[in-house]
């Protein structure tokens, strides 16, 4: 992920592989224990990935480790099957099956619901393995006498029987895992994953169907836990039972988490560490049993106190020493920098401009209720295609609850919402947002831990692929008309100078400009913004004023705010809502001199200070 | 074809493993509803019930003061463990809670293991024999135990339902930052929560030992049943967890009378409809995670 070296990664890896055979007997592990940590870091590329790079921690990998392992050793054993390679990869394709049909269970929840079901899935391959399939598992013996794998090259034979060509075999397939990983998490689908893993809501309402993405991961880790899982089988000529056991799933939890989760190099470095330590506190300290309580007050500690493992605490201390971060601040001096408001000459707007008076949107009698509570009623509401629409009312009358009917994040209880001439009720945010509908939201919902590049590319990748796309090994930087389009938002909502800043580093009304640039840079061609002034100094407001002047362009906007005067300069007719209802309807002007609006505001039985 | 006698009494088992789930599942969930941790550490917490319920019940030569003593033991260790260690977490990820409790419970199965040993230890029933029921003959314990531990479920209501404290706790598995915001000093709370959560967990185990017998991974199975219990029953719901407990007893029992191969997948296959028909849970609500 290094820019100036982009294969590093890769490079190192297959240095220290070729190495480690050679130098790591003479550190006191012997080769079969580097074979067992290969297959652990690649059961951990997978989960990683889907653990540090989604925030789904399964409790259940043993299930796809297990259904693999015993899938090829069946194949070879008593099915009798002569190619051992072939019956790993099968292996794997069953377990990635059954890990799609698992995740279409266990991804109906997330957070600890997700964690609690994976857990009970893996419970239940481990009694089945062991009562009704025991008669094709072995039950509790497993399946001995796998073969090692061989491979016929016309006139010669390649053997994989002595200790060192398995650890090739193995060092082989490890880094062909390492190599897919790395492309994955390089690759749009990868930067979707960073995503929803700091704000699935907001991944979803910019067009991206999470659920998807997260099957997706999920499917992946089962291949990986399928295909380590056949090469245990093989590496040790016999496959154990206890693959399915859940002791297996919360080793694989430590050991990634003590390397490091988010790395891919975490399962290894952790898998290192753990089998190192329990190697040596049984057999040189000859703690027997103990060891594992020692393991245990380690992993302890270490979550304790070292966040993000070992992996993690190494990139920290490497950052420390070099300066602030890996990838500096650019200084972008190929081009002087534009001023602020001079960002008319960007961006075509995505729809035709012209007036025409067709309704791009239409509500009518939308209505919301929470319990009791009418916070929507009847309201009718017709937008026309350029308009520029405000949207005023006390605290309380509903603004927000009709913004989120709009784009459809709650359903409404009765009415219906045709945009575009079509009607969107009861759709996903997801497709409203592909439709072209996406709001700004009022409190910032960004992706906290990523760049502001980071966070437009996201935006930016749901309106150049679409819903749901499995580009797992297409490059992030080959997408074609990425970087323009995320340089064109970065110029249109001033952020220019600040592409590689962490959002958990900007400015307030940074963090806000790039809250309404995550929804432009969706093209959307009914944009609602919900308080985009809200929290701004004076100073900010003017200036915001003018950035939504300058990205109106022919693009059609609903302003919900609670500055009147910047309100009423931006736009050409306002629309009041006052408990749940449309009050009025008209131009500012004749909003301003509307005694019921005054009522509304100022007097009244409900007055309620905006 | 079916013995109905059999079955009566299978039915019975289930009613008994049914309301020792509820009991165990009811402090898993008032802990994550309250606090937000899912408490994996929960069936060592079953598990160290039992063992310090055998020791003070041979030390002592009383059943009722094992339990006690027992109950008390593993209420410290739940209050300690909610000081020095889960108070730090409650602002980090749900993950690092999820790791550092699971972590727990590693060390506290092999702490075990180190003191006790592998092998497991069967506590004598300080009650035997049968007692006929007219419709069917049955072990004198296992009706004290299900006594026991429906009353252990009622004071756990009644705590719940009828006291300040639970009322506190009540309000805060609702909206915690309401609470604080009224002034209460909920870390406090969240102890005392912890230390109840964690002695639910270990009266159970103390209660079911002369069952069962004990050993260091007793909890293991436990806790898988609890978290279907929880899934099943809805998320921070004690109404909830009782009854996805009885329904989870008793498909275990009557599966088992079949064949005990399945009982784990039956098991499975009730959480998997209530996923789908109900996806919060039969009694959770909406939106909690």
């Amino acid at each position: 992920m290094n820019i100036k070296h982009p294969f590093i990664a890769e490079i190192l890896t297959v240095i220290v592989l070729v190495a480690a055979p050679f130098v790591l007997p003479h550190l006191g592990f012997s080769l079969t224990t580097v074979d067992r940590i290969l297959i652990w870091g690649l059961f951990g590329l997978g989960f990683d990935l889907l653990f540090g790079y989604i925030g789904l921690l399964s409790f259940g990998q043993s299930a796809f480790f297990g259904t693999g392992g015993m899938f090829a050793a069946y194949l070879l054993t008593e099915a009798d099957f002569p190619y051992v390679l072939t019956s790993i990869v099968i292996g794997a394709g069953v377990s990635g099956l059954v890990g799609y049909l698992v995740g279409l269970i266990a991804l109906r929840r997330t957070g600890i619901y997700f964690a609690m079901i994976t857990v009970a899935i893996a419970e239940v391959f481990f009694f089945v393995e062991f009562n009704p399939l025991s008669a094709f598992t072995g039950g509790e013996n497993g399946l001995p006498g796998v073969p090692t794998p061989s491979f016929n090259l016309g006139s010669t034979k390649l053997n994989f029987d002595t200790d060192l060509s398995m650890y090739a075999f193995l060092a082989f397939w490890y880094f062909v895992g390492l190599v897919v990983a790395l492309r994955i998490v390089r690759s749009p689908v990868g930067a979707i994953f960073r995503a929803l893993r700091d704000n699935p809501l907001r991944a979803s309402a910019l067009g991206h169907n999470i659920h998807g993405y997260k099957l997706t991961a999920f499917v992946v880790a089962a291949v990986y836990a399928g295909f380590a899982g056949g090469l245990l089988a093989v590496m040790q000529g016999f496959m154990p039972p206890d693959a399915f056991m859940f002791d297996t799933s919360g080793q694989l939890v430590m050991q990634t988490a003590i390397g490091g989760a988010g790395t891919l190099f975490g399962p290894l470095v952790g898998a290192i560490v753990w089998l190192y330590l329990s190697d040596f506190l049984q057999n040189a300290l000859h703690l027997g049993a103990t060891w594992k309580l020692v393991l245990g007050l380690v992993f302890v500690l270490l979550v304790c106190f070292l966040r993000r493992g070992i992996v993690g605490a190494i990139i920290d201390l490497y950052q420390l020493a070099t300066g602030r971060r890996m990838t500096p601040e650019p200084i972008e001096t190929t081009e002087p920098i534009a001023p602020p408001a001079a960002t008319t000459k960007v961006q075509a707007p995505p729809r035709p401009a012209e007036r025409t008076p067709t309704p791009i949107l239409e509500a009518t009698g939308l209505t919301k209720r929470y319990g009791g509570l009418l916070a929507n009623s009847d309201i009718d509401f017709v937008v026309n295609h350029g308009e520029m629409r405000g949207i005023i009312g006390p605290n309380g009358a509903g603004k927000s609850t009709f913004f989120k009917m709009l784009t459809c994040e709650t359903a409404p209880t009765s009415g219906r919402i045709i945009f575009e001439g079509k009607d969107i009720t009861g759709m996903s945010v997801a497709d409203v947002c592909q439709l072209g509908l996406t709001k700004s939201y009022q409190i910032n919902q960004l992706f906290d831990r990523l760049t502001v590049r980071q966070n437009l590319r996201a935006a930016a990748l749901s309106k150049i692929r679409g819903k749901f796309k499995l580009d797992l090994f297409r490059s992030l930087d080959s997408v074609p008309g990425l970087d323009d389009h995320v340089d064109q938002t970065l110029a249109l909502v001033n952020l220019t100078e600040r592409p590689n800043t962490p959002v958990s580093e900007l400015a307030y009304g940074e963090k806000r400009r790039l809250e309404i640039g995550l929804a432009l840079a969706t093209e959307p061609s009914l944009l609602l913004l919900d308080e985009p002034l809200a929290g701004m100094s004076p100073g900010e407001r003017v200036e915001t004023v003018a950035l939504l002047k300058s990205i109106a362009g022919g693009r059609t906007m609903i302003i919900i705010d609670h500055d009147m005067d910047s309100l009423f300069e931006l736009v050409e007719k306002v629309t009041v809502l006052q408990e749940g209802r449309v009050l009025v309807e008209g131009t500012p002007e004749e909003i301003k001199i509307n005694p019921k609006v005054q009522e509304a505001y100022l007097g009244g039985v409900h007055g309620e200070a905006a | 074809m079916v013995n109905w006698q059999a079955f009566i009494s299978q039915c019975f088992n289930g009613l008994v493993l049914g309301a020792l789930l509820a009991l165990i599942s009811s402090g898993l969930t008032i802990i994550y509803g309250t606090l937000g941790v899912l408490n994996l550490a929960h069936g060592a917490m079953f598990m160290l019930g039992g063992y310090a319920g055998w020791v003070a019940y041979a030390y002592s030569g009383s059943f009722i003061l094992a339990v006690v003593a027992g109950s008390l033991f593993v209420m410290l260790v739940g209050v300690l463990m909610e000081r020095l260690i889960i108070r730090h977490f409650y602002t980090r990820p749900n993950e690092d809670q999820l790791l550092v409790t699971f972590g727990l419970g590693i060390v506290f199965v092999e702490a075990v293991r180190f003191f006790f040993g592998s092998l497991s230890k069967t506590v004598t029933p300080p009650i035997s024999g049968i007692t006929s029921l007219g419709f069917m003959v049955y072990p004198t314990y296992r009706l004290a135990l299900l006594g026991l531990v429906t009353v252990a479920l009622l004071v756990l209501y009644f705590v719940l339902y009828r006291t300040r404290i639970g009322m506190i706790v009540r309000a805060g598995i609702e909206d915690s930052v309401m609470v604080e915001s009224l002034g209460i000093d909920v870390y406090k709370i969240f102890m005392l929560v912890f230390g109840i959560g964690a002695v639910a967990a270990g009266f159970a185990g103390i209660v079911n030992a002369p069952v069962v017998s004990i050993s260091p991974d007793v909890g293991e199975s436990i806790l898988v049943q609890a978290f279907v219990v929880v899934v099943i029953g809805g998320v921070g719901s004690f109404p909830g967890a009782v009854l996805g407990g009885l329904i989870a007893g008793e498909i275990i029992s009557i599966t088992s009378m079949f064949n005990p191969g399945y009982a784990y997948v039956m098991l499975f296959v009730a959480m998997t409809l209530v996923l789908v028909i109900r996806p919060y849970g039969l009694l959770g609500v909406a939106g909690r995670e």
